[in-house]
């Protein structure tokens, strides 16, 4: 099962990336994607359950529009405080506890955290430690506060 | 002509982005204040350049290209700027804070 | 157009040079190669337009992959002292 469907992921994009039509070139993409699908399927989807993983990846989408929002908010204000001719930085490093569990919404929280205003991810790992460097410490006042935590915590409950 | 003012209008925002970006990097005073510009302007001015490129373009298998190296690039540059901060942290680089002024 | 944009890419990673000669730390050189490497491929995507042969932009994506690739190795090797 699992090695299905990598084939036909990788099968797709290999002819997205080709746009070959020709027949001997078809057959020769099927026969190099069943190889690396062979090789690889044991990395490329993880063991975990996969229709619950499915309905995770399409409640993600949802969550996309209000990531692009504070993305664009980030970039305006890093740009404000990078030429404005006095710097207006106080940056400070924290520490906090997230109450995500699986690893993909604490890798899209870093990831997050790191998109939007203010704020780097320094390290998260699975024992749910996150330390993150903010340029200005309202920045860290806002991301305490935890609203894209919540966000995000929406897309577990399956 | 409407899509090439529009296309314009995004590969000139992007850039500007880029080149904010590139100036953040040279004015900041430590090695975690500048990887914010390099996390988030740089991000969002590659992806403006890309999309205006794909408005460029239209619907073709060249577009579905870009939009390939965009979604690449939403994953890769924050996860590699955060492989960074980590690296430097591990290695016990301290954080330059505002009471400090020579740091 | 294109051309305009290219020039204006190649002057930031000029400016973002002065980082790297000057960077007290060798994270904030691989924090500049990253930054040229990235913006590397953004010109070849611009070429390939500007020059009309879109078969440019497989090199772009080629080049987004190994340049990522680069920087994880690098760190990597920075941090654990080995590749393995």
């Amino acid at each position: 099962m699992r090695f299905l469907v990598s084939f036909f992921i990788l099968f797709i994009f290999w002819f997205l990336l080709s746009g070959e039509t020709n027949l001997i070139l078809i057959i020769s993409g099927i026969i190099s994607s069943l190889l690396v699908s062979y090789l690889s399927y044991d990395m490329l989807i993880s063991k975990s359950d996969l229709r619950r993983n499915i309905i995770m990846y399409l409640k993600f989408i949802k969550y996309i529009p209000y990531l692009i929002f504070q993305i664009i908010l980030a970039n305006i204000d890093v740009i404000y405080r990078v030429l404005h001719p006095k710097l207006p930085i106080d940056p400070v490093v924290i520490n906090f506890k997230t109450k995500l569990d699986t690893e993909f919404c604490i890798v899209a929280y870093a990831n997050s955290i790191t998109l939007t205003p203010g704020t780097v991810t320094i390290d998260a790992n699975k024992s749910k430690d996150f330390i993150v460097h903010a340029l200005h410490s309202s920045y860290a006042h806002s991301l305490l506060s935890g609203e894209m935590e919540k966000r995000i915590k929406e897309l577990e409950n399956v | 002509m409407f899509r090439e003012i529009l296309s314009g209008t995004f590969i000139f925002l992007g850039v500007f982005f880029i080149v904010s970006a590139s100036i953040g990097i040279v004015r900041l005073p430590d090695f975690y204040t500048r990887t914010h510009p390099a996390g988030k302007a740089d991000t969002l001015g590659q992806i403006f350049v890309l999309l205006g490129l794909v408005i460029y373009e239209g619907f073709s298998l060249v577009s579905v290209k870009l939009l390939f190296i965009i979604g690449f690039i939403l994953i890769a540059n924050p996860t590699a700027t955060h492989a960074l901060v980590k690296s430097a942290y591990i290695s016990g680089l301290k954080a330059w804070t505002k009471d400090k002024k020579d740091g | 157009m294109f051309e305009i944009a290219i020039l204006f890419l190649i002057f930031s990673s000029f400016l973002v040079l002065y980082r790297a000669i000057r960077g007290p730390t060798i994270f904030d050189r691989v924090l500049v190669i990253n930054f040229i490497g990235t913006k590397a491929v953004i010109i070849l995507a611009l070429i390939g337009f500007a020059y009309g042969r879109p078969h440019f932009l497989d090199i772009a994506l080629l080049y987004a992959l190994i340049n990522f690739v680069a920087t994880i190795a690098f760190l990597k090797y920075r941090t654990t002292g080995k590749l393995g």
